[in-house]
């Protein structure tokens, strides 16, 4: 009996590739689901850490589709290998530090190399890009792009635009019917919407401003400010998840501090203490703070100072507050809280 | 429980970790376990609490027991023949 002709879709958790997927499968290919974590990802962790989103389900949107289109999928850690993609993009940023082009051809290589290898045997790779889609990602010169220098070249399925590209090779070999694909182009989503009802999807992930925290503009700016602060552009993990949570704010540039909004925040804070000096009010209820950096005695008294300003003592003479060091030393300090006008705005980053 | 005794108990430490990394670090460690094995997953993260079952569902595996202690979570997955 013949093998089953097998297909990996890149699973985002957005409603494209649940369709993507869904188009194949109907076509009886036997589909499984591939999804890259690079820690720039949004939803999971964010819901998790902050108090106000609790009541969100806290559901991994991949995972979801999988479940729903009752496929596996199969969850990769890339955050080292996602480094060269973010630092060095070969195709450059689009509005913020987003590399969308050098991105999308670095998943659907990993797909690909994952696909051919012995034990999983694939034979191509599905997305659910749609021509003029998206400024930069998706545009007719751009997808080529994405299928040449990804390797897969004619093993790169786009299902929902299909027909308005050049047949791919499981087109050619008959594996997929062309017929029964889609030619969707540009951004209106209306025919999504349709084949979405056709297949009784009623709901699906739509987070603002898309799944990655690079397209955010706040974020790529934390992380412009990371970079020019150490003097080179790297970074850990621990390092742009901290970039989620909390205010940054940095009165200079050999440190920052990061004062937890909200009680979730604060619980996660918690969790970095024996790396950074934690600073927390002790006479009034307030958050904690965190110094990123190399600062002096002064700097960590204006730390203190500040953290005041956000605690229920800021109309107070004077807030304790005391500074915890990783190595286990600990300082009182007795200091005024800085009035919100003694603040400059470039120091909030 | 004690049905369960006879089959060979691991544990997994994703506390600290946010989702989706609990996930990963299970998928990967039970890529590499006989089916029948226990799997304890301890982790922090509340999204775990969603997560896991929802990939053992689409993998075919099973989660036996989940429990709750403060913030720290214990996960009890049983690997069958899934992935």
């Amino acid at each position: 009996m013949a093998e089953p002709i097998k297909a990996v879709a890149l699973i985002s958790g957005g409603l494209d590739s649940m369709l993507a997927a869904k188009v194949v499968m109907e076509q009886g290919v036997h589909v499984e689901g591939i999804n890259f974590f690079t820690g720039f990802c949004v939803e999971g962790h964010t819901h998790a850490i902050r108090a106000k989103h609790r009541a969100r389900p806290k559901r991994n949107n991949a995972l979801w589709v999988a479940e729903q289109l009752g496929i596996k999928l199969h969850i990769i850690d890339v955050i080292e290998e996602y480094k060269k993609v973010l630092l060095k993009p070969k195709h450059g940023y689009g509005r913020n530090l987003n590399p969308c082009l050098d991105c999308k051809i670095f998943m659907v290589g990993k797909a690909l190399a994952w696909s051919f290898m012995e034990e999983h045997g694939f034979d191509f790779v599905i997305t659910g890009e749609v021509v003029g889609q998206r400024p930069k990602s998706q545009r007719r010169d751009t997808m080529s792009v994405i299928a040449r220098e990804s390797g897969a070249d004619d093993r790169l399925l786009r299902p929902l635009c299909a027909r308005n590209l050049k047949p791919t090779l499981p087109e050619r070999e008959g594996w997929v019917d062309r017929g029964a694909l889609y030619g969707f182009e540009g951004r209106n989503r209306k025919p999504q919407m349709e084949l979405a009802r056709k297949f009784g999807f009623t709901d699906w992930a739509q987070p603002a401003g898309g799944c990655c925290f690079l397209t955010d503009e706040q974020y790529s700016r934390k992380l412009a400010d990371l970079w020019n602060s150490r003097g080179s552009r790297d970074y850990e993990l621990d390092d742009i998840m901290l970039l989620k949570v909390g205010r940054h704010i940095r009165p200079a540039p050999h440190y920052k501090l990061i004062v937890g909004r909200e009680e979730g925040e604060n619980a996660y804070l918690e969790g970095y203490r024996r790396q950074f000096i934690a600073l927390r009010p002790t006479s009034h209820k307030g958050p904690l703070c965190l110094i990123d950096g190399k600062p002096d005695g002064r700097d960590v008294r204006l730390a203190a100072r500040v953290l005041a300003r956000y605690s229920q003592g800021r109309e107070a003479d004077r807030v304790t507050v005391v500074a915890n060091r990783p190595g286990g030393e600990c300082t009182e300090l007795r200091v005024a809280p800085m009035p919100p006008s003694e603040i400059p705005a470039a120091w909030h980053v | 429980m004690a049905g369960e005794a006879q089959f060979p108990l691991e544990t997994l430490d994703a506390r600290g970790l946010l989702c989706p990394l609990p996930v990963i670090r299970t998928q990967d460690r039970i890529t590499a376990l006989r089916p029948g094995t226990l799997l304890d997953v301890l982790a922090t993260d509340p999204g775990t609490l969603e997560d896991i079952p929802a990939w053992c569902r689409v993998h075919g595996h099973e989660v036996v027991e989940t429990e709750r202690d403060g913030r720290e979570l214990r996960i009890r997955v049983k690997v069958l023949g899934g992935s």
